[in-house]
């Protein structure tokens, strides 16, 4: 399959990095930098390819955090079957809230008040929900082994989100050329011509839905088994949505490498504003805010946007570009 | 059942709150009805409105609804600045380029302000913020009596410059048809600015108004945000009328909730109401068909 090479180049050099430094300063910017990647991913799927603008994937990542920390808590399952439940949980909750809004026809903002809504609402049954620990929160006990998802350094933990990450954009590779993934960027230009031509707009939305779930909550899930502690602020807060829809923007919405490269430059943003910064609580913020403006003002179509203009200052243009009808 | 007692206190209060709530509510719909977007600064400038409001009194002494005279034309400027030189040409006419636009913009006031005032909760102390009224058997705070009058005058004031002035039938052309104004001479942009202006300044009016009961903080805004969104959507994105009913309807089931659910479940009930409402009847209770 074309496009494998990049990502096999990739996933390659960056599970090198723990032999090249020990430094946990570094493999955990990198964690932080992969989390918000994948999450993005999930959102990049739904957002950049079906043009369906989420301002709610707090709700996929918040359950995929609890349902991991709270299975593993309170019924003692295993750490790693705990994981695949967050993940499928969020799933289910992606199909839920997806197929109460497809149906009611929500588009464009109703679409994104609506997910903003129901993450609000989880939060909210989180931060009183004796289950979750409520106002507490949850902490997973430290069993540092392998079986229980934890490990004794940060190396291990750098490889299994990797590998995570790596299985997103594969996956948002192949749904790139798949079929289903015509649909979606059909019904992300023009919702009514797709319909009118025989696409199921609806299932082909909701299905988006779901897997954009899945990925954000295997992100969430990843989250408890790192920090080991989770409550609703942290799960279900607006911090992740907005984490979530920043990194694929500001890297390129619609492209499979555009949320791990927007995560890395906020983040790389984050750190380098917080030392310029000092400990001067929002300065960074600030920053963020300011670069997010610019990026839409400047660069509607993100850092891949401006490489595909860069390069094609350099190189005379071809005919009208077709390539991706091709595959 | 609950008795009376309790139920027309609760009803009045519910009544009071949802005027604050109704003029957040305003600014926000005048500007979805006329722009089309959603703002999602909408908190952070009334945010901003509060720490306004909060320093005319502490260093300056003016009484909070003095300084509304003048904060409401500041923010009006604001507000016609943000949207003329920023916002608009930053999002290239594309909707979803606003929405986050808009939410750039939420972020970078929102930390601004943490950074220069940090994250204490700051409040004022006025000799008649604790005066009550009695009316039939419920007592109620004098500065939200004063609010709610303010609140009511405001949006039939509004109501009635969108009907008969040359700017309110501009507003309205172009909210209707924008490419049908443009043609018979109306400046687009410059509508644009000022209806984002207007609700900007709804929102400085409402900072002066809550903040003599209230706080400020620099996350104080967001509180009302997904409750006017909610209003909005129940009141039909647009309707200044609309708005008044959907915020004090809000009011008293945020009332009514809190008492029966507790304080902290009780939110849940807006936001229930607002999904609801949004898959059932996205045009809104009030509002007309899409």
């Amino acid at each position: 399959m074309k496009g494998l090479a990049p990502i096999a180049t990739v996933a390659v050099l960056l599970a090198l990095v723990p032999f090249i430094t020990a430094s946990n300063a570094v493999l955990n910017f990198l964690v932080m930098a992969f989390l918000i990647a994948l999450a993005g991913q999930g959102w990049n799927i739904l957002g950049g390819y079906g043009g369906q603008y989420s301002f709610g994937h707090a709700a996929f990542f918040g359950t995929g955090t609890y349902v991991t920390a709270v299975l593993q808590v309170r019924y003692g399952m295993n750490a790693w079957l705990c994981f695949a439940l967050g993940i499928a949980g969020g799933a289910l909750v992606g199909a839920v809230i997806g197929g109460l809004s497809f149906r009611s026809g929500l588009r464009g903002s109703y679409f994104a008040l609506v997910t903003l809504a129901f993450a609000e609402v989880l939060r909210i049954v989180a931060s009183v929900a004796p289950i979750t620990g409520a106002g507490v929160g949850t902490l997973i006990k430290l069993d540092l082994r392998p079986e229980a998802f934890q490990f004794q350094s940060r190396a291990p933990f750098y490889w299994v989100l990797l590998a995570l990450l790596v299985v997103s954009l594969i996956l948002t590779r192949i749904i790139e050329d798949s079929r289903f993934g015509a649909y979606l960027v059909a019904l992300r230009e023009n919702e009514d011509a797709a319909k009118a031509l025989g696409v199921d707009t609806t299932l082909v939305k909701l299905g988006a839905m779901t897997i954009s779930a899945a990925i954000t909550a295997a992100a969430g899930g990843f989250y408890a088994q790192y920090f080991l502690f989770v409550d609703a602020g942290i799960a279900y807060g607006p911090w992740i949505s907005v984490e979530a829809l920043l990194a694929p923007i500001i890297g390129g919405v619609g492209t499979v490498f555009g949320p791990l490269l927007g995560a890395l430059v906020i983040r790389t943003l984050g750190e380098l504003t917080k030392i310029v910064a000092g400990d001067a609580p929002g300065l960074d913020l600030v920053i963020y805010g300011s670069v997010l403006v610019a990026v839409v003002a400047f660069a509607p179509r993100g850092i891949a946007g401006l490489i595909e203009r860069v390069r094609g200052r350099l190189t005379p243009p071809a005919a009208p570009s077709l390539e991706r009808s091709h595959g | 059942m609950v008795s009376s007692v309790i139920l027309v206190p609760a009803l009045l209060n519910g009544l009071m709150t949802g005027a604050v709530y109704a003029l957040v509510a305003l600014g926000l719909t005048l500007i979805y009805g006329v722009l089309h977007i959603i703002n999602f600064a909408h908190g952070a400038l009334l945010t901003a409105a509060l720490f306004a409001a909060f320093f005319a009194n502490k260093l300056l002494g003016i009484d909070p609804y003095v300084a509304a005279l003048f904060l409401a034309p500041l923010f009006f400027g604001i507000g016609y600045a943000l949207q003329r030189f920023v916002i608009g040409p930053a999002a290239h006419g594309e909707d979803r380029n606003i929405l986050l636009v808009t939410l750039g913009l939420a972020v970078m006031i929102e930390n601004a302000l943490l950074y220069a005032f940090r994250a204490d909760t700051r409040t004022i102390n006025l000799s008649y913020a604790f005066d009550v009224v009695e009316i039939g058997n419920s007592f109620l705070a004098v500065p939200r009596v004063v609010a709610f009058g303010v609140v009511v005058a405001i949006a039939a004031l509004l109501w009635f410059a969108m009907r008969w002035t040359d700017t309110g039938k501009a507003i309205r052309a172009v909210a209707k048809e924008k490419l049908g104004a443009e043609l018979s001479g109306i400046n687009v942009a410059h509508i644009y600015a000022v209806t984002f202006g207007l609700g900007t300044a709804c929102l400085a009016v409402t900072a002066c108004l809550l903040i003599p009961t209230y706080y400020v903080n620099p996350h104080a805004g967001n509180a009302f945000v997904l409750i006017a969104f909610t209003i909005v959507v129940l009141g039909g994105m647009g309707s200044v009328a609309g708005a008044m009913l959907g915020g004090l309807f809000v009011g008293v089931v945020e009332s009514f909730s809190g008492l029966y659910l507790g304080e902290s479940l009780g939110q849940i009930g807006i936001f229930v109401m607002f999904i609801l409402v949004l898959l059932f009847r996205p045009s809104g209770l009030f509002g007309e068909r899409a």
